[in-house]
């Protein structure tokens, strides 16, 4: 850190020619919020952007390392197999697991569809996922950073792809320093070959769920698919060629709110990857430790913690925001301290409160008092509560429906007899992938009768029967008629399924008559 | 500027200007800002080359593609006149009658219909078509000229009562207060006999017989009105020129006549086929009671 000497800036008068910004650059170890238990950091920052370093970090094997896998296996078939998942809905519906039917206004996910108007369902689902992570991070801390967010995994899978193309760590910086070259040209063509082709898949995999997959896959090929679709396999490929092939943990440490907002979730008693640095400090090689057992602790600065971190920080100079706990370092200094012989553990998914109760050599609570606290069964209760509404109502909504919008010009038709006639636009609504007849019945309103436009109003009658198609809403322009005299007044138009699910709706409209009330 | 250096922890050259104390950074601007800067310029110059860009005297230049908002628009009507044009051209030769045989077609032209009218038609019959006094209204079952297709189409195309068209429905209901030929009180007995048409009053001998002298001849004897002559049904409840015995009493005296346009001269045949069949789906529409004078034309006979 450059600190010349400068006197004058420090009694507060600015004098021509002096750096005032120096007194503001320069923070002192005492302006910096810092645990007495925590070492003194060695690089204090001095911007507030830095210039992207690009992390180089090591393959390590391990039960996180492991996991991750897992996760990213999971959640990457999850991604780029679902929309491949045929689910039969019969002859009139689509036969895509899950899909978003923007076209058509449907949602469909396996048994469920979704109409726009029940899109509460999605809010609800949203709203599940958004207290979800409270109850996650509340628990296990930035777990959905470290693991399943999708820049962690792509970023991973990226990485990966760096390690098969120019090798481990050391290889990849050497070739990061050395100056272009043919071989250095070849091998970033290729790397970043495989980047595009997966930025492709996976802006590719996106619009499949937007349409039926195969017949889009066909269609994209053929230049026939719509433009919006060549135009959003575009931005997202480039946005994860670029988010996860370049920008990688920047995205987590400036542009991501999430991080943030999770600080602020997080307490004392919430699970997080900590250095013990009780145990670890003083830092010394082990020849040293050999020489002074007494005055080094268990760290042996070997940086592997460092060199394995996919986000390049160092995790003993305590949490962070660029620390997505992904526990790759734990893995890390494990394996080292079993090397060395010393008990693992060094770097440990620790809560802070029993960070403290286990530097003054006091026993920890066990796993499941960390799990199972008051704030996350506050969590899960709400969570769990919002779910089984939504499976209640998701069991309980009828797939049958009617809506009636009276006329408003003109409101009432006087005929020729003195009888009254109102108009309604009553919409039949039938959410079954099958066609069904259904029963329009005029309820109240005695003396009336009801005819549409499509059939003579000889027929006129307190009931009409129409097929509705499936997964379709009817529109009928009902008119109905009532002998001269009558009030105005309420009536109800009701609705039922002549097949065996017998469902029924029904709603109300006002019968306008002249003058008003009579 | 004379006090221009570099600033010891940002590495940046300061501007050299010094406001108690406070200095400001000649921080460069992000490479990518620039870049992109520089990147508007060029499309700037494109766009400049390519549309119409620069105001002239008269007119902008013209670019190189040619596009206007103009032409634009042209190119789109011209678009939706194509897509339209196979259905007009259906409508235009099918005979009003078979209109209703494809649904389809119907509802094309019903829409083409609604449209029509709210340009031609709200001025006088208003925007829900149900007309106001001395203005039929067209949702209801009372016509005077016919409610059939046919008739409606006829009734819109020479309009009512146009001198310049010779086949435009024409009656004419006398003033027979204002010519002289009912005195005041024969007028009121004869209103009153209207009234009992309808059931509203006690029917009374002298307008019963005033009736029969002057009104019959066009209303019927029954006053259930005429539609070969365009009397009005006065048997009924609707009333073009309103229902009170003040109203009656009015209309016996100064003998209102309403006109209509002849819309044969102003629209196409197919616009007034798509008009007439919006009316008829109002709600007051009537099958075709007559067999139409070509005889190579199927109708619908039902009454």
């Amino acid at each position: 850190m450059s600190n010349p000497e400068n006197p004058n800036s420090e009694d507060g008068v600015a004098k021509t020619n002096e750096p005032v910004s120096l007194t503001v650059a320069k923070p002192t170890a005492g302006t910096l919020r810092h645990e007495p238990h925590e070492p003194q950091r060695e690089h204090l920052p001095e911007k507030f952007f830095e210039k992207h370093r690009t992390v180089h970090n090591k393959r390590i094997d391990g039960p996180f390392r492991r996991f991750k896998w897992l996760v990213m296996a999971v959640t990457l078939a999850i991604y780029y197999g679902t929309p491949w998942i045929r689910w039969d809905r019969g002859p009139y519906a689509p036969d895509q697991a899950v899909l978003v039917d923007l076209a058509n206004r449907r949602f469909y996910m396996f048994g469920i569809e979704i109409w726009p108007q029940e899109f509460y369902f999605v809010a609800g689902l949203l709203i599940m996922a958004g207290i979800g992570l409270f109850l996650v991070t509340s628990a296990v801390g930035r777990a959905w950073c470290g693991y399943s967010c999708p820049q962690t995994v792509w970023t991973d899978v990226f990485q990966h792809v760096d390690r098969f193309v120019d090798g481990d760590r050391n290889a990849r910086m050497r070739l990061d320093a050395a100056p272009w070259s043919a071989s250095k040209i070849a091998r970033r063509a290729f790397k970043w070959t495989i980047y595009l082709v997966i930025s492709f898949w996976t802006g590719g995999a996106w619009i499949m769920y937007f349409a039926d997959a195969p017949t889009l896959v066909r269609d994209f090929w053929s230049g026939e698919a719509a433009p919006v679709a060549y135009i959003t396999v575009a931005i997202l490929t480039l946005t994860t060629f670029t988010l996860g092939g370049f920008m990688r943990e920047q995205v987590c440490i400036y542009m991501c709110p999430w991080p943030r907002i999770q600080s602020a979730m997080m307490d004392e008693k919430s699970l997080t990857v900590t250095y013990k640095d009780w145990r670890g400090e003083p830092r010394g090689s082990v020849k040293k430790a050999q020489k002074d057992p007494a005055h080094f602790g268990d760290c042996i600065d070997c940086l592997q913690c460092v060199a394995v971190c996919p986000t390049g920080i160092d995790i003993r100079e305590g949490p962070q925001i660029g620390c997505i706990t992904c526990a790759l370092c734990i893995d890390a200094c494990d394996r080292v301290m079993a090397e060395v012989g010393r008990p693992r553990g060094l770097i440990d998914y620790v809560t802070l409160e029993d960070a403290k109760r286990e530097a003054a050599g006091e026993p920890v609570k066990p796993v499941w008092r960390v799990l199972l606290r008051p704030r996350t069964i506050a969590y899960f209760t709400v969570w769990g509560a919002i779910g089984l509404a939504m499976l209640f109502a998701l069991g309980a909504r009828r797939h049958i429906d009617i809506s009636a919008a009276p006329d408003r010009n003109p409101p009432f038709m006087l005929m020729s007899d003195g009888s009254v006639r109102n108009a309604y636009t009553v919409k039949l609504r039938n959410m079954e992938s099958r066609p069904r007849a259904m029963r329009v019945q005029l309820e109240d309103l005695p003396g009336s009768a009801m005819w549409t436009d499509d059939m003579p109003r000889e027929q006129a009658a307190r009931q009409l029967i129409r097929t509705v198609p499936a997964d379709a809403t009817l529109p009928l322009r009902i008119y109905v008629i009532a002998p001269a005299g009558t009030a105005a007044q309420e009536l109800e138009f009701k609705v039922s399924s002549l097949e065996e699910d017998g469902e029924e709706d029904e709603t109300e409209a006002t019968f306008e008559v002249p003058g008003g009330e009579q | 500027m004379a006090n221009k250096r570099i600033d010891q922890p940002t590495g940046t050259e300061t501007v050299g200007h010094e406001w108690d104390g406070i200095e400001e950074l000649d921080t460069p601007m992000p490479r990518w800002w620039l870049w992109t800067f520089y990147l508007t310029i060029a499309w700037g110059l494109v766009y400049v080359v390519l549309y119409p860009a620069w105001p002239l005297v008269t007119q902008a230049t013209e670019g190189a593609l040619g596009w206007s908002s103009r032409g634009q628009l042209a190119q789109e009507v011209a678009k939706e006149g194509e897509r339209r044009a196979p259905i007009l051209a259906a409508l235009a030769q099918v005979p009003i009658e078979r209109m209703p045989e494809d649904g389809a077609r119907m509802r094309a032209a019903v829409a083409g219909g609604r449209a029509a009218f709210k340009v031609n038609c709200v001025q006088c019959h208003g925007a829900g078509a149900a007309g106001s006094q001395g203005y039929p209204n067209l949702n209801d079952d009372d016509w005077l000229w016919g409610g059939d297709l046919k008739a409606i189409e006829f009734t819109l195309t020479h309009g009512v009562r146009q001198p310049d068209d010779d086949q435009t429905r024409f009656s004419q209901m006398p003033a027979f207060g204002r010519d002289g030929i009912l005195t005041p009180a024969q007028i009121g007995q004869v209103a009153d006999h209207v009234l009992s048409l309808g059931g509203k009053a006690r029917d009374n001998s002298a307008g019963a017989q005033l009736f029969v002298d002057n009104c019959a001849v066009c209303h019927g004897a029954d006053g259930k009105g005429s539609r070969i002559v365009g009397a009005p049904n006065l048997a009924d409840a609707i009333w073009l020129y309103g229902g009170s015995r003040d109203q009656i009493t009015q209309q016996i005296m100064n003998g209102r006549n309403g006109v209509m346009p002849a819309w044969g001269s102003r629209l196409d045949p197919v616009t007034i086929k798509m008009l007439a069949a919006y009316v008829h789906s109002l709600g007051g529409g009537e099958d075709f009671v007559e067999v139409a004078q070509d005889p190579a034309v199927k109708v619908d006979e039902q009454p």
